[in-house]
């Protein structure tokens, strides 16, 4: 299975950063990057609960492809979600349960970010998303 | 160094985090633990483990008896003479819903409670869902500017209908001392009873629970530089009578039939199945270690500790410290900085403090945040550890602003 584009340039920035404070840099870079989420979408059925921050996802199949959108009110999860948006839009959804997110993660060198301790909402968003991708075909 | 600690060394952990490049300031939350206790556990278990109080052989009488020294030695701690027993149970949290269940009978519908404003889940919850079982009213105590609970307005609300009063001695968030002598005068005024939740008071100084003149004291073991899974329930006689059995099993029993069954006073009644024995005994080598140390060294170095942690907060721009905190922690929020983002590059750099609301999701919505940062100290800290903070606090606010 090919990589989005988007993807293949996440790879390719996150698999070049030397140190956390680069990789830091480069996810607040393309939290900003995220597209603004539409005001309407940002309620409370569309918050993913089990963040310490506060986590919109709105997701939906545009002819045979899906389509997340999403927005946070803090930055490193904004990127992060940001990395994950890079790598799921687009796909059917067989393509889309088929990915191996916590290994996408990995690959960027951010698996810490996806340890059962941390409570920034990374793992209640991929959950979120698996929900969504099933309530739809 | 500013601040050295002379008893860093005490605790083998700290080295070890250190070489991971881990400054630990946590410690609120739990607390590494001296090589005493290691050794004490270690014994234990090397030299031959066994139930207590009910078996007639040899390990298990040696067992038996180191259990029942640490609950000597817990009451020795809290100068508890013989006004009251010591309880184990498997946490603070577990004292707490002991006692919520176990009072239970006394409430009636309209009955109230007490809590402040500041109340730790644990010390909430189990009050809280009381509450609702029983048709009682929850009155939440008001706190001051300082997070002080304010006398005045609990003079008013603690009133007849009072049954219970439930208050944190130092708050976990706030690090202030609550004024616990008056309370519990109101509250006897009114013929409640007190129960205090000592999990963060205990670890600082030494407290009498005599002199506080509460009912109940309640503190856990794993943040009083020992193990976790235990928990100390202290009651005064006359309290301790009013508490039904709640959890039932071995050994809490004094004759059992098929159908009815008698059951033994405090202690050994309200502590139902195996109890964690290597745990208590493990707190009783952990007391000792503290007993052997120069005490008002250990308060001073705390107090020098905690001055460096508010000068440094205090001298960084747009920092808003959450209260006055007197010991052991400060929590604050950044101006313009999501406390997660900040708390993500923090661990980036090694730094290990609380991020959140710090299981108090009322106080932290009472002063409107969505969560924030906690620093905490024990008696192995010291101004390197601090340093190492405020450089890391400083590169994540470059950051970030």
């Amino acid at each position: 299975m090919s990589l989005p584009t988007d993807a293949v340039a996440a790879l390719e920035a996150f698999q070049a950063v030397g140190g956390w404070e680069q990789r830091a840099r480069l996810l607040m870079q393309w939290g900003e990057q995220l597209p603004v989420l539409a005001e309407a979408d940002k309620v409370d059925a569309n918050l993913v609960h089990g963040c310490e921050s506060l986590v919109w996802l709105v997701g939906h199949l545009q002819d045979g492809h899906w389509q997340f959108a999403a927005s946070s009110d803090a930055r490193m999860i904004r990127g992060l979600v940001a990395l994950l948006l890079a790598r799921v839009n687009g796909l059917a959804t067989d393509q889309l349960q088929a990915v191996d997110l916590p290994d996408w993660f990995n690959q960027l060198g951010l698996s810490r970010q996806l340890s059962p301790s941390r409570s920034n909402g990374l793992n209640a968003v991929l959950q979120r998303m698996r929900e969504l991708s099933r309530t739809q075909y | 160094m500013l601040v050295p600690s002379p008893w860093r060394a005490d605790f083998p952990a700290i080295a070890t985090l250190q070489r991971q490049d881990q400054t630990y300031l946590d410690s609120a939350a739990t607390t590494q633990k001296p090589q005493a206790l290691l050794d004490a556990i270690s014994h234990y278990y090397a030299n031959g483990a066994a139930n207590v109080h009910r078996a007639q052989h040899l390990p298990g009488a040696h067992a038996t008896q180191a259990f029942e020294d640490s609950r000597s030695k817990v009451a020795q701690w809290l100068n508890a003479g013989d006004s009251g027993q010591v309880v184990f149970t498997h946490g603070a949290t577990s004292a707490l819903n002991l006692l919520a269940y176990g009072l239970e009978h006394l409430f009636n519908a309209g009955d109230e409670i007490a809590i402040s404003a500041l109340e730790h889940h644990a010390n909430l919850l189990p009050w809280q869902q009381l509450a609702k079982r029983r048709a009682l009213t929850l009155v939440v105590l008001p706190l001051d500017d300082d997070g002080v609970i304010d006398l005045e307005a609990a003079a008013t609300l603690i009133g007849p209908r009072t049954r219970l009063l439930a208050v944190s001695q130092l708050s976990n968030v706030l690090g202030a001392w609550q004024p616990l002598e008056a309370l519990s005068k109101m509250a006897k005024t009114h013929g409640a009873l007190t129960v205090v939740d000592g999990a963060q008071g205990i670890v600082h100084g030494r407290h009498d629970v005599q002199a506080l003149g509460c009912d109940f004291y309640v503190f856990s073991s794993h943040k009083l530089y020992g193990p976790d899974g235990v928990g100390v329930l202290y009651g005064r006689h006359e309290a301790l009578h009013h508490l039904r059995h709640w959890q039932f099993g071995g050994e809490m029993v004094q004759q059992a039939d098929y159908h009815s069954a008698s059951f033994r006073p405090a202690p050994l009644g309200f502590e139902a199945g195996t109890p964690p024995i290597a745990g208590v005994i493990g707190l009783g080598a952990s007391l000792d270690y503290l007993s052997s140390l120069d005490q008002p060294a250990v308060i001073a170095h705390e107090a020098a500790l905690h001055d460096y942690l508010l000068r440094g907060l205090k001298a960084r721009n747009g920092i808003r410290i959450l209260g006055s905190p007197q010991v052991a922690l400060a929590s604050f929020v950044v101006e313009g900085v999501h406390n997660a983002d900040l708390a993500h590059l923090l661990t980036e750099q090694g730094i290990a403090v609380r991020a959140g609301h710090h299981c108090a999701m009322p106080l932290l919505k009472t002063l409107q945040l969505s969560g924030a940062i906690r620093v905490s100290l024990a008696l192995y800290n010291d101004s390197d550890d601090l340093e190492r903070f405020f450089e890391a606090l400083d590169q994540a606010l470059d950051m970030l602003r």
